[in-house]
């Protein structure tokens, strides 16, 4: 591991706490006090929409009212976002012309950006028009980050009321989180973004030609795609979507020009989940939780890069024979603007967040860091994972280590003075089973299709690698790729997309149940029979739960993956 | 009947209950059994398909050694009979203490009351009993069911259900009315009006509980049940997806055969949770067995759970914190008296006073100024009992009148009389109950006139010559001082409540004490927190309070006017001497009526649960060792790289997937002692005891089956099994 890498890491923890704290208490203040202290100018535009939208400021639900909400209103963004994509055709703001998206690809790119994945078995430059891009991707680059937050809103809320049912309103919490935390922030990153060279225009894509054929035959000119992008990947980064605007994502020109840009969109990452911790203890009024799940986030992404970096360091004995000089760490695959390090951090963020853009080809990268990416979203997306939603994935572990290590002191177990019982534990499973019984039944089934052998570019371990790393990114809503896998065909644009459909939407109906249920509750006062959940100690069994129902389910795949691969190569 | 006692031995085995638990478990293979528990129940589907394997394999088609086929299926159905094991084991030592219950509940003729008020009776069967009906009891007679004595007093041996000989009295009114059915009376006669149904009596209660016939899982147990059969999906899926892996695997490299089907399971069979799943209900029967033991009758398996989870308890004050009884420590003499004289009347005032308080009066005045008992018959004197009116009792002696109490009720008589009370007593009986004690003040009255000589020939108080002045002029009244009684606070009692207090349990003392005493006694006691001048609406609005906080509170009652708080507490532990109300109130009965108790049923609890948590994560930690063993063993020939995940280096892939098999059988049994013993308990903080316990299961679950799997490895290479 080079001491680059652990500069960089440890830079990009600082920078996010440094940045992350503030915004976590501001998201707090946002999504619980009325007016927002620091941002009245923007209520009469709130009043507006609300009046707009017809519901009422203070409307109440509870958590099937709640649910119901968040599902009718992502129908909705899924049934709008697939009809544009089947109309763009008929549709202004397509200079290119491109016809409409197939049935099974237009279900899965709908479901993508719905669920937060954004997992893309198209290129954007090539299959979408502008307004696809703009008012189909962007906004629900916007409203699944704010469905995520708000999700969390109301599970802390459940935490911290006692014996309420009313969980806070879902519409009010989608248009506080998008109108004074979402579009402020993305409009700042946008600027910034534009400022370093990314493209924001509605010109069509330019031709250039050649200066001097690459050979003879090849064609003498060049086209070069333009389109609204930097509108795209501000919110893409900042709300742990990731879908690029281009295909290759953050490894394109135009998605991340500059060296500045990139170490500010690995920030951009993490930036967001970081905050939710903070958020979280504020919501709960107990600002120690916030830092006790802040630090477990860190100390397993911490495991992760650090594994990952370790790997991409590693001389491979293959080329070492040869005589290749390997100090700067492994290249392939990598653009060489950015370098093995700044690959290695934001392949790690990128997988552990649940953002899923790139800025390298994970496909390339050693198995062991493909291997660390593949278990940071096989986890659950609980290292900072998806805005909102990263931290109640991590709540649920939380609530199972509350549950095993308060039976270990013999006392029922309680978080936050909620004891956690049969239906809280039972909710709690399913969370956590849902998605890894998709990663599991769909890599199985891709390897028993008879078509599988074309759809991956290498037959062996590594084959398999890349099909167990698409079916982790999407039962875990993360959404990037082992690029090796041609996943736009039918059996796999389906699958997939039932996958993020159901990683999406079952934890999200799992949690706001269990948020009905701790609301519903007592709270215990803590004395010194509880079990205090923001020690260190507690915290380190919190990431040994985390790692060990992950290795647990996942071992034996990623045995005959990336291990297999590994243990073959060095 | 009377030598049966429901106190099992303390003993952990022994060969006929081994023996009966060997055949039980054999009984318990029947699938309808397992299908209780889901993780036993895959077990049992495992080892009866790796049976049909084996059959399948005997006809040379096998897909590998029908020898090595049948020692799996062997050692899968040993892992299901190990558990079983476990589970008789625990209930066998119940099933030992309900055949001596059952003895004691014969079918008795009983003498029914033809009419309320009558003593006319008619033999009927006991079994014909229904509530609300009068049965006469009579000396030798064994009382048929549960019921209130309504009429009479008497004797009565509890033995059949307390296991204590020594007989107790059982009496109409008040808080010893309540009989239960099989026990026997001893002297006298009592009328019962009976209170249970043939069937619903304590007894079969008690029997039922210790049978575990009708144990339900307690709410932790769901939620643990949830968690294992989670994670016995998890492994269920992982192990089903990786023959298509293995068969892919095949397929691109064109090396090796896919992993077998006996691989397969004995690799789901070692990862689901069958060392919990196998020991779970061995766990919540012998924590009930533990409860038993400790002589409380529970009539839940929830109420011992939550009795882990209490974090207020509600104490007597006294019997529980205090010895029953006061004792006098000192006397402090009025203004103009010596502390020689008011000893001397003191102890005359309590030679006829028989309780333990008038005792301790006599003994102290023996001890601090030698004066010695005096016999009643030579003095002439009449002893004037307490009365609710007066509240006070004394002797008469040839015209003087003595008396003792209340501080009030001196003053009273007093002033009524024409006399002076002086404030010093007042004072110093103020400043005896800031303390803790119990001011008990002495005065007399003497039928000689005001203004005559008051020192009077008391010639040390030397019994039998007292001699008072009888000179005319009315009554003299003269406050002669106060008696210190004390309250003695039990040994050890104070180190028991800081125990609780580590514990986070919060401990409130109950008293009908004015404020003072009871502070300054909560003090001495080192209890947090105290209820003074307690009622019994009182008492159930400070339960409601706490609970109202979010607490769960525990107490312990005898009295019908304790019922309405025990019904309110979440654990509420009746005495078994008390009244039929509190203990159908309650949902605990101590046999042994020691409110003390409550402490040890804390215990009881919190151990459950730690077993249970402790188990759990020793049986999860164990996966990842057997991951290590089987998994490379799985994949020699496909991929042959996998080997070094092989930690143990074992012999070979047939004796890596055996040895795995076989350890994850033996470890049940290895735990059985403990799963029936509890884990051990410590009074820590929870931080602490975490800590230690996950160091304990956590990192020894880890660390255990890698030497384990090693050891039996080569063992099994050794015996040549493979």
């Amino acid at each position: 591991m080079s001491p680059l890498l652990v500069i960089l890491f440890l830079s990009l923890l600082a920078v996010c706490f440094l940045l992350g704290r503030p915004l976590g208490e501001y998201l707090g203040d946002v999504l619980e006090r009325e007016p927002v202290p620091s941002a009245r100018f923007l209520s009469i535009l709130e009043r507006r929409i609300y009046h707009l939208m017809g519901i009422e400021a203070g409307d109440r639900m509870d958590w099937r009212q709640y649910l119901g909400a968040v599902l009718a209103f992502n129908l909705v963004g899924f049934l709008f976002l697939l009809a544009l994509l089947r109309l763009q055709q008929h549709l202004p703001l397509n200079p290119q012309g491109f016809g409409p998206m197939s049935w099974p690809l237009a279900f899965n790119t709908a479901m993508s950006f719905v669920t937060n994945t954004n997992w893309q078995a198209y290129s954007g430059e090539t299959a979408l028009s502008y307004l696809s891009q703009a008012l189909g991707l962007t906004v629900q680059n916007f409203l699944s980050a704010a469905t995520g937050i708000a999700v969390m809103a109301a599970v802390a809320r459940g935490i911290r009321r006692r014996k309420a049912t009313n969980l806070g309103s879902f519409w009010v919490d989608l248009v506080r989180v998008t109108l004074y935390v979402l579009l402020p922030l993305a409009v700042i990153f946008a600027l910034f973004l534009v400022s370093q060279g990314v493209v924001q225009t509605w010109m069509p894509s330019v031709q250039a030609l050649w200066l001097a054929p690459a050979a003879a035959g090849a064609p003498t000119h060049q086209v070069i795609a333009l389109g609204p992008a930097a509108s795209q990947i501000a919110i893409k980064m900042l709300g742990t979507n990731g879908g690029g605007f281009f295909g290759v994502n953050g490894a394109h020109p135009f998605e991340n020009p500059t060296a500045l840009s990139n170490l500010v969109q690995i920030v951009s990452i993490l930036l967001l989940p970081a905050a939710c911790c903070f958020t979280f203890g504020k919501l709960v009024r107990d600002r120690r939780q916030g830092w006790a799940l802040f630090l477990a986030m860190s100390i397993l992404l911490a495991l992760g890069t650090g594994l990952a970096g370790w790997a991409e360091h590693r001389a491979v004995p293959a080329l070492t024979q040869p005589g290749v000089v390997q100090t700067a760490g492994s290249l392939e695959g990598k653009e060489v603007r950015f370098g093995s390090e700044s690959s290695v951090v934001w392949s790690t963020a990128t997988t552990a967040a649940s953002n899923g853009s790139v800025n390298a080809q994970h496909d390339a990268m050693a198995p062991l860091a493909g291997l660390s990416q593949m278990v940071l979203m096989q986890i659950g997306e609980v290292a900072f994972g998806g805005v909102g939603s990263g931290l109640y994935g991590m709540l649920i572990f939380v609530i199972i280590a509350v549950f095993v290590s308060g039976l270990m002191v013999g006392r029922t177990p309680e978080y936050l003075g909620k004891k956690v019982e049969a239906f809280d534990m039972k909710m709690a499973a399913l969370v956590v089973l849902i998605p890894s019984v998709a990663v599991l039944v769909g890599t199985a089934a891709t390897v028993m299709h008879g078509q599988v052998g074309q759809w991956i570019s290498n037959p062996g371990p590594h084959g398999f690698s890349q099909i167990l790393y698409a079916w982790s990114s999407a039962a875990n809503n993360n959404g990037s790729a082992f690029a090796g896998l041609s996943a736009d065909n039918t059996f796999l644009n389906i699958g997939l997309g039932i996958a993020m459909l159901l990683g999406r939407f079952a934890p999200i109906g799992a949690v706001l149940a269990l948020a009905g249920s701790l609301a519903s509750k007592k709270r215990t006062p803590p004395g010194p029979g509880t079990l205090p959940t923001h020690s260190l100690f507690f915290i380190g069994v919190l990431v040994g739960i985390v790692l060990l129902v992950g290795a647990l389910t996942f071992l034996p795949a990623l045995a005959v993956g990336p291990l297999a691969e590994h243990f073959a190569a060095f | 009947m009377t030598e049966s006692t429901p106190k099992p031995s303390g003993q952990l085995l022994n060969a006929p209950l081994l023996k009966r638990a060997l055949l039980d478990a054999l009984r318990k293979l029947n699938p309808l059994h397992q299908l209780k528990n889901p993780v036993m129940f895959v077990v049992w589907v495992c080892s009866a398909f790796v049976t049909l394997l084996w059959l399948h394999s005997l006809g040379g088609h096998g897909e590998a050694r029908s020898g090595f086929i049948l020692q799996i299926a062997l050692w899968l159905w040993f892992t299901l009979f190990f558990a079983n094991v476990a589970e008789a084991l625990a209930e066998g030592r119940g099933k030992a203490q309900a055949d001596a219950l059952r003895g004691s509940r014969k079918d008795v003729i009983a003498k029914k009351l033809l009419k309320e008020g009558d003593r006319a009776w008619a033999p009927v069967e006991g079994s014909t009993l229904r509530v609300g009906d009068l049965v006469l009891v009579e000396a030798g007679d064994t009382i048929p069911l549960d019921g209130e004595v309504v009429e009479g007093i008497s004797s009565v041996n509890e033995a059949a259900v307390t296991g204590e000989s020594a007989p107790v009295i059982r009496e109409s009114g008040g808080d010893r009315s309540a009989v239960t059915g099989g026990t026997e009376v001893l002297s006298d006669w009592i009328v019962i009006r009976i209170s249970s149904n043939p069937g619903d009596s304590f007894l079969d209660r008690m029997i039922a509980m210790v049978e575990g016939a009708k144990r339900q899982k307690t709410p932790n147990e769901i939620a643990l049940d949830i968690l294992l059969a989670s994670l016995t999906l998890i492994f269920l899926l992982a192990v089903a997806t990786l023959l298509p892996f293995s068969q892919f695997a095949v397929k691109v490299t064109g090396l090796g055969l896919p992993i077998t089907l006996t691989v397969l399971v004995a690799l789901l069979v070692c990862l689901i949770p069958t060392t919990i799943g196998g020991l779970l209900s061995a766990i919540g029967i012998a924590g009930m067995d533990r409860m038993i033991r400790a002589n409380v009758v529970s009539t839940s398996g929830r109420a011992v759970e939550a009795a882990g989870d209490v974090d207020v308890l509600l104490l007597d004050k006294t019997g529980t914190i205090t010895l029953g009884n006061r004792e006098a420590v000192a006397f402090v003499p009025a203004p103009g008296v010596t502390e020689a004289e008011l000893a001397d009347a003191a102890q005359l005032a309590s030679l006829p006073d028989e309780t333990p308080e008038g005792r301790s009066i006599v003994v102290l005045a023996k001890e601090a100024c030698g004066l010695r008992e005096r016999g009643l018959e030579k003095l002439h004197m009449s002893f004037v009992p307490f009365t609710a009116q007066t509240r006070m009792s004394g002797v008469d002696v040839e015209g003087r009148r003595i008396r003792k109490g209340a501080s009030e009720s001196v003053a009273a008589w007093i002033q009524a009389e024409g006399g002076e009370y002086p404030d010093e007593v007042r004072t110093a009986s103020e400043r005896i109950a800031r303390e803790g004690g119990t001011p008990l003040v002495v005065a007399e009255m003497l039928p000689s006139a005001p203004g005559a000589d008051l020192r009077r020939p008391w010639g040390g108080g030397r019994g039998g010559d007292v001699e008072a002045p009888q000179e005319p002029g009315g009554p003299t009244h003269r406050v002669l001082g106060v008696i210190h009684l004390k309250d003695i606070v039990k040994g050890g009692i104070r180190e028991r409540f800081a125990e609780l207090r580590r514990m986070g349990i919060k401990t409130v003392m109950v008293t009908g004490d004015n404020p003072l005493t009871a502070a300054a006694i909560a003090a001495e006691a080192g209890v947090d927190d105290f209820l003074a001048q307690a009622t019994p609406e009182r008492k159930l609005r400070l339960i409601r309070d706490y609970q109202a906080g979010g607490r769960l509170v525990a107490m312990t009652g005898d009295g019908t006017n304790d019922a309405p708080a025990l019904a309110q507490a979440d654990v509420a532990v009746a005495m078994n001497t008390g009244t039929q109300a509190a203990k159908e109130a309650g949902n605990m009965v101590d046999l042994d009526s020691n409110p003390t108790k409550l402490i040890e049923i804390v215990r009881i609890g919190k151990q459950m649960l730690m077993t249970r948590g402790s188990l759990t994560t020793f049986s999860i930690a164990n996966d990842v060792a057997k991951y290590f063993a089987i998994l490379p063993a799985a994949f020699l020939l496909t991929y042959p790289q996998l080997k070094a995940l092989d930690l143990m280096r074992l012999h070979s892939p047939e004796s890596a997937v055996l040895s795995a098999v076989i350890f994850n059988a033996l470890i049940i049994v290895v735990l059985i002692p403990l799963a029936l013993r509890g884990v051990k308990f410590r009074t820590l903080p929870a931080a602490d005891l975490l800590r230690r316990n996950l160091f304990l299961y956590g990192l020894g679950g880890l660390a255990v089956p890698f030497i384990g799997i090693k050891a039996i490895d080569l063992l099994v290479v050794a015996m040549r099994l493979v």
